[in-house]
């Protein structure tokens, strides 16, 4: 749609402005004031220059933190969306049963992220919970406080029960969004069910699944109350993750200049991520607004 | 024969989309089941389900006003939350899809990586923040931390939707002589009526799930419900029964809100884009 040049629009924005840099802008920067001092107490700082920034780039327990942070986000992408993609193929279309997978499909992302946590650490607990209980039964001797594969894969497998419905939802409203037309069309010509999938339903899916992904992208990225509750980031550091690592850092021990300095490695990484995934959206809208993949 | 093959990939599905729903409910109903136990049947033998069931996990929350006021400050934050966003988002978001104007497209960005922000980073500025401006411990402070994340989600998700709308339509209402507050309020939002119902159910739902901000800007006045439930582990263990009780009261809003808008979801899940 071709806009109207006005920059008046800004009057519009104003209030909404006025209120994320409230709660966006005046707490950045109190980041990058503290990144770059040493803080004894309020009256008591010195200036410290990029100190802080080398030795949190070179600070080991980052590093692997950072590179865990990256393998996590990396397989529940990997599970989550060719899963998720697949459900939204199997969701009934139309009647009561839509109604009732779509509300059940959903219910997991309503749920507080820390009860998420709870519901989990019952539920996979050796001696009362489901899960641990079932595993040691048939002889695995299953623990997520001693054993850290135990840990990491439960952590994985939360995930994939909290979020692929995300990834659910988003195909399913882009697969309803498929004018039935295509479809008969495609009986016609007796298109295999893949030839389908390939040629009509995942180029439809490509907008949402975009969005998905980045989606997913940042909240594994920020995963903090899940991962605490269920294992507190043990065994030793096998699941502690990013955010974490910053939380302790920032309000356990007071390093108030290093996590700061984290803080903003941490947010350069997102916005750069983000501003990939940014482009990549716009660039299909103006490929889909143009007509190209066959509105 | 096609019937016979038809009928058989009709099982198959829905064989598959019982197995992951069945994924899906299992913790559910684990806590469900847990939270109608008292605490030595949950700590004795395991049982599929409740053997002695009992309400008294449920009756401890009811009664005891530090645990449900929890629920109340939580959703008093979330709707108080949910009117800003709604205030400043909807504005914001007209323009965007209207106009253009100078750095509209920088400025979309940049909304944009508030949302990806991880409230890690902004966790200590914003304790500062709030206790040095008296807010503390405020629901009202919750509300405003909550805006980082659900205004820029309100304004990329109306806007997808306001850009479905034509704008002949806002051509035609100024020529009838419609003022701009009035054709927004009258001719425009009514249009828009499931974006915003779409919109309000992601704010809701942000703002409901969040702990880490919640927890950090409260301490007794005005806790969530999600740090509340922090007190059920005690030096002589967990008060398991009614850690589920409460988990389970916490599953209840967010099931009456997708109840009622569960014909737009599908929708608004495409963020107003499909």
């Amino acid at each position: 749609m071709s806009k109207v040049r006005n920059n008046r629009a800004w009057w519009l924005i104003l209030p909404m402005l006025a209120l994320v840099a409230f709660s966006a802008i005046i707490p950045l920067m109190t980041v990058v004031n503290y990144s770059v001092q040493d803080v004894f107490d309020p009256s008591t700082r010195f200036f410290t220059g990029s100190e802080w920034f080398v030795q949190m780039l070179n600070d080991p327990a980052l590093q692997a933190a950072l590179l865990r942070q990256f393998a996590f986000s990396l397989t529940i992408l990997l599970i989550e969306v060719p899963l998720g993609i697949g459900i939204a193929l199997l969701m009934p279309k139309r009647g009561w049963q839509a109604s009732v997978v779509l509300v059940l499909v959903t219910l997991p992302l309503l749920i507080p992220w820390n009860v998420v946590g709870s519901i989990w650490q019952i539920f996979t607990r050796g001696d009362i919970g489901l899960m641990g209980w079932s595993l040691r039964q048939v002889g695995y001797p299953y623990n997520i406080t001693s054993n850290p594969l135990d840990a990491w894969v439960t952590i994985v497998l939360m995930d994939v029960w909290h979020w692929t419905s995300l990834i659910a939802l988003l195909c399913y409203s882009g697969l309803r969004a498929i004018p039935e037309a295509y479809y008969q069309a495609a009986r016609i010509d007796r298109a295999s069910h893949w030839a389908i999938f390939r040629y009509i339903q995942l180029p439809k899916l490509t907008n949402v699944l975009v969005i998905g992904v980045l989606l997913r992208f940042m909240h594994s990225f920020m995963i903090y109350a899940e991962p605490f509750v269920l294992t507190g980031g043990g065994p030793g550091n096998s699941t502690t993750f990013l955010s974490q690592s910053l939380a302790v850092m920032a309000t356990a021990q007071f390093d108030v200049g290093p996590a700061a300095a984290f803080s903003l490695i941490y947010f350069l990484i997102i916005l750069l991520v983000c501003w990939v995934f940014y482009t990549v959206i716009m660039n299909l809208q103006k490929d889909s607004a143009s007509g190209v993949s066959h509105d | 024969m096609t019937d016979v093959i038809r009928k058989g990939r009709v099982i198959r599905r829905t064989l598959l989309m019982g197995l992951y729903l069945l994924f899906v409910l299992l913790p559910i109903y684990w806590l469900v089941n847990m939270s109608l136990q008292s605490n030595s049947e949950i700590l004795g033998e395991l049982t599929l389900w409740p053997q002695q069931l009992t309400w008294g996990n449920y009756t401890r929350i009811f009664t005891d006003s530090s645990w449900y006021m929890g629920y109340v400050n939580s959703i008093t934050y979330v709707l108080m939350n949910m009117v800003i966003s709604m205030a400043v988002a909807l504005p914001a978001a007209y323009a965007f899809s209207r106009y253009s104007f100078i750095g509209d497209k920088h400025l979309f960005f940049w909304l944009l990586t508030n949302m990806m922000a991880p409230p890690a980073v902004f966790l200590l500025p914003y304790f500062q923040l709030y206790y040095s401006v008296g807010l503390f411990d405020t629901h009202i402070a919750v509300a405003l931390a909550h805006c980082l994340f659900n205004i820029p989600l309100a304004v990329w998700i109306l806007e997808g939707f306001m850009s479905s709308v034509p704008r002949e339509i806002d051509e035609t209402a100024f020529i009838d002589g419609y003022s701009f507050p009035r054709f927004f309020l009258r001719v425009f939002l009514p249009l828009i009526r499931s974006g915003i119902g779409v919109t309000l159910f992601f704010l809701f739902m942000f703002s409901w799930v969040e702990l880490l901000l919640a927890r950090t800007l409260t301490s007794t006045q005005a806790q969530p419900i999600a740090s509340v439930m922090t007190r059920t582990s005690t030096a002589s263990g967990i008060d398991w029964g009614t850690l589920a009780a409460a988990g389970v009261l916490t599953i209840v809003p967010g099931i009456l809100v997708v109840f009622f808008v569960r014909h737009h979801i599908a929708k608004g899940f495409a963020l107003g884009r499909t």
